[in-house]
């Protein structure tokens, strides 16, 4: 008789914790406006990414197409997998000294694993990360990029 | 009331055919319009099922579910559709050409058959039999056969494994599924629909058959959730365990079958448990209350007995986007320890309350 | 006919067949490339043999070809769900081994990261849990809070998953001035969505049913195994590294080990959600109390650590993650060794599993809480 109890007891407890669950999910059945999902195509002029985000290596460059990078090569000293050449030229200046200017600044983002270690690195803060994150590409070769834009020049006062 | 039975206009098609054709041509052209319009009305009613699965399931889960294929995405399931048919038809090299290829057809045919005896509205039925209910349990378990061949044919251990535990599951939960009909059977005193929709004239079973019908009602909307391969009850086809179970290796409009016939099992559940339980097309009705009788009868039967479908179906949707999945050795056990035991004392309960009177 | 006859005769029942079953490296529930090769009586599970290394991608042996900061970013990729529990280890390492002692500022940041991560990896796992066990809603609400801890990693790290936010010596950028706002609201929100993941799951009498008594592991099979962290401490294994040899801000906060000695699945399930209370409750002592100061010691532009070799361990979100770093001398380790939870946790699953069904194969390799870039590294 004992364990009969238990049973209808046991059935009863059970149905209970089955509709325990089940008004979780009426719940949110029933509030649909609370719903989570982001439409990213048409959301996109809304999407702000964070300022930290990593989207890719970036080099800003002033309105007089100046930027900060010395081709020192440390970013490229610092970068874990090869994603970063630096070529430079050597110039003579008005002075007339030689000097090694950056003449590309080569990434490849399709091997770069955004760990912010040539940021972090950079003696000149040249080089940031940037935020645009829609990389996808129909060819590889797009992936390469130069930072430096051409006709680019290093800005005034920058310590070599 | 009558302004909405459909057996006049029936009754003309038959008479305006059976003048122009001889009997036989007639006839026959009655089963192909026949055939036809079911064709049609599944077909439809299973891409609204599939869109309206995954917006009920996208709502439970703080989702959208589909938007981009048309307003809403409704769209979504004849894209779907599309895409499916145009598909590769692929076989495994080793699996049996024939079951293989008719498995689906078994499982979609037994679907068929079971559709043909639900009264829609009044006249808007195919087969009325008198044996009815006894016609829709035996059609009903014709689809585990296909189920087993298509396991057994894919050349595939996933799909064996499927299935077994579907054929397991559903050899069990038929018992099930046949007793808790018999038990309003026992209270309607007839096995034929037409006749226990008939009888929910003033108050549906549910209702009037009180603490029985209720107790059948829930193990019906169990058992008939196992019957379905849903819910908690998808062993069969256990995505996290078997990938897809017995259909694993079906692909294109083969699989579509398949995928079809799991919502018109659902839809077949539904109206059963709506037609039995809930009054079938009956209007709801109080007691004494003539005006509100009144305004309800203003509702059409096909509105009333879809409504009640849609509501059935929305519970055991629920069911699926809540619970766990159960294990194969505890889904027996719940219907050889929990289910069938309920049951039998069930149909005697139901047995006493007829007997005494002791309903509404 | 005949022959059949003879065998149902002479076994004293039907003949029956042992059978293989190759689950993955393709098969939903194992969660990427694990192969598990699975020998079947019907439902019935004899042996189950793990085949690990279909992403073996040789991160010890790159790892001797850069420097040290260097390293950390490839820790990322390895348990990518306890990325900042990783990337810590490498940074405390190379610390020790050093005599760097860090600003206490740092270690109470890398603390609460350290939980966040935790939190997160939990959440992960309590959703794939409940989509292994068939109720896939789980999925959507584990993600949807998950989100939130990943707002905050991104806010403050610049990524979601590959943090890359520790270095030898303190921190890649001191914390958002959002940090604190954010994280305290993620508690007030989180305290009040976890008793629903009770309600949804932990009640729920399928659950009990599929994990009471199952997938049982005695505690000295924990022990010989090696299975440590949440697997292991549901056997009663006291293994918890932030208890028994405390780091970062461990020491200063008050927390509980969780123990379970009920060995079951159900176990290392409430197990984790204990986790969860008590990981908020650690970030709850430290997120008002973040010290004034850097968030890092000046090092040197290339490090190079003595000759020698050194072992720092962290309690990751799976268990014990251990660095073996030996030097000798250069600016690039001689030799890395990672040990890693899950390949300790994933080769018990075979004591656990014998003689249970598939669906309970499933649903004990869960709770394992395996990921495969971590087996495989």
């Amino acid at each position: 008789m004992k364990s009969f109890i238990e049973y209808i007891v046991s059935i009863f407890k059970g149905v209970w914790t089955l509709l325990v669950g089940m008004k979780v999910t009426a719940k949110y059945f029933f509030t649909p406006w609370n719903h989570v999902t982001q439409q990213y195509p048409e959301n996109r002029d809304k999407l702000v990414m964070f300022e930290r985000f990593r989207g890719e290596v970036i080099m800003p460059h002033t309105d007089n197409n100046e930027h900060l990078c010395t081709g020192c090569g440390i970013c490229e000293i610092n970068c874990p997998n090869g994603s970063i050449e630096i070529i430079s030229k050597s110039i003579v200046t008005p002075e007339g000294k030689k000097k090694r200017i950056i003449d590309q600044h080569i990434y490849h983002l399709g091997m770069c694993t955004l760990c912010n270690l040539c940021v972090k690195a950079c003696p000149t803060g040249a080089i940031v990360m940037g935020q645009k994150f829609e990389h996808a590409v129909w060819d590889r070769s797009l992936l390469t990029k130069v930072l430096n834009q051409p006709g680019s020049k290093i800005a005034e006062g920058v310590k070599e | 009331m009558d302004f909405y039975n459909f057996t006049s206009l029936t009754h003309s098609i038959h008479e305006g055919l059976a003048k122009s054709f001889s009997p036989f041509i007639a006839t026959t052209i009655e089963w192909v319009l026949v055939g036809l319009a079911y064709l049609t009305f599944v077909a439809l009613f299973g891409l609204f099922l599939v869109y309206a699965e995954r917006k009920v399931c996208a709502a439970f889960q703080q989702r959208l579910g589909p938007m981009r294929v048309g307003k809403w995405g409704l769209l979504q399931t004849i894209a779907d559709f599309i895409k499916l048919l145009m598909k590769e038809l692929i076989m495994p090299r080793k699996a049996d050409w024939f079951l293989y290829n008719l498995a689906p057809f078994i499982v979609i045919i037994a679907s068929f058959l079971a559709i043909a005896v639900l009264p829609f509205a009044p006249g808007l039925q195919s087969l009325d039999f008198d044996i009815g209910v006894f016609y829709l349990t035996a059609v009903s378990s014709v689809g585990v056969i296909g189920v087993l061949l298509a396991g057994w044919s894919s050349n595939n251990k996933y799909s064996l494994i499927g299935a077994m535990r579907s054929g397991a599951q559903i050899l069990s939960y038929e018992l099930s599924v046949s007793l808790s009909l018999m038990t309003m059977v026992v209270f309607a005193g007839t096995m034929q629909f037409s006749a226990i929709v008939e009888g929910q004239r003033d108050a549906w079973f549910i209702f009037s058959g009180h603490i029985p019908a209720i107790i059948a009602f829930v193990v019906f909307l169990i058992a008939g959730t196992a019957e379905t391969n849903r819910g908690p009850f998808d062993l069969a086809e256990a995505e996290s365990e078997l990938v897809a179970g017995f259909h694993t290796e079906y692909s294109g409009i083969k699989f579509a079958l398949f995928f079809l016939s799991e919502y018109i099992n659902l839809f077949i559940v539904s109206a059963v448990a709506a037609t039995v339980f809930l009054g079938g097309w009956m209007p709801l009705h109080f007691g004494n209350f003539e005006s509100f009788n009144h305004v309800m009868d203003f509702i059409p039967p096909v509105i009333w007995f879809f409504m009640k479908v849609l509501g059935v179906m929305f519970i055991i949707m629920w069911f699926k986007w809540t619970f766990p999945r159960l294990r194969v050795d505890q889904i027996l056990t719940l219907e050889w320890k929990y289910l069938l035991p309920i049951n039998l004392i069930n149909i005697l309960l139901m047995a006493l309350v007829v007997l005494t009177k002791f309903h509404f | 006919m005949s022959e059949i006859r003879e065998v149902i005769i002479n076994n004293d029942r039907l003949a029956t067949d042992e059978y293989l079953v190759n689950m993955g490296p393709q098969h939903p529930s194992t969660h990427g490339v694990l192969r598990l090769l699975v020998r079947l009586e019907g439902e019935k599970v004899l042996n189950i043999q793990p085949h690990s290394g279909y992403i073996h991608s040789g991160i010890e042996k790159m790892c001797e070809a850069i420097t040290y900061p260097q390293i950390i970013h490839l820790t990322d990729r390895m348990d990518y769900l306890s990325a900042h529990m990783n990337n810590e280890a490498v940074a405390l390492c190379v610390e020790k081994a050093l005599q760097v002692e860090v600003p206490d500022r740092v270690k109470y940041i890398r603390t609460i990261m350290d939980e966040l991560a935790r939190l997160a990896s939990h959440q992960l796992w309590w959703c794939v849990f409940g989509m292994d066990l068939g109720a896939l809603t789980t999925f959507f609400y584990g993600l949807r809070d998950r989100e939130l801890i990943l707002d905050i990693f991104e806010e403050t790290c610049g990524a979601r998953m590959t943090v890359s936010y520790n270095t030898p010596g303190g921190l890649m950028f001191d914390i958002h001035p959002n940090f604190q706002k954010r994280v305290k609201d993620f508690i007030k929100y989180f305290r009040t969505k976890l008793p629903e993941y009770d309600k949804l799951l932990s009640g729920n009498v399928i659950l009990r049913e599929r994990t009471e008594g199952i997938g049982h592991l005695s505690l000295n099979d924990a022990i010989a195994f090696g299975v440590t962290g949440p697997s292991g401490r549901a056997s009663g294994f006291s293994c918890d590294v932030r208890k028994n040899q405390p780091y970062s801000a461990y020491p200063f906060v008050k927390f509980n080990e969780i123990l379970d000695f009920r060995c079951d699945t159900l176990a290392r399930y409430e197990v984790r959600i204990k986790e969860m209370y008590e990981s908020l409750n650690i970030i709850e002592q430290l997120i008002d109390n973040i010290p004034e100061g850097d968030y890092a010691v000046k090092m040197k532009g290339v490090l190079k650590l003595p000759e020698g070799e050194f072992y720092q361990r962290v309690e990751s979100a799976r268990g014990e993650f251990g660095v073996f770093i030996i030097s000798d001398g250069k600016k690039n380790p001689y030799r890395v060794k990672f040990r890693s939870p899950g390949f300790s946790n994933l080769f018990a699953l075979n004591k656990m599993t014998k003689g249970h069904k598939i669906a309970d194969l499933v649903a004990i390799m869960s709770t394992l809480d395996l990921i495969i870039p971590d087996i495989d590294r």
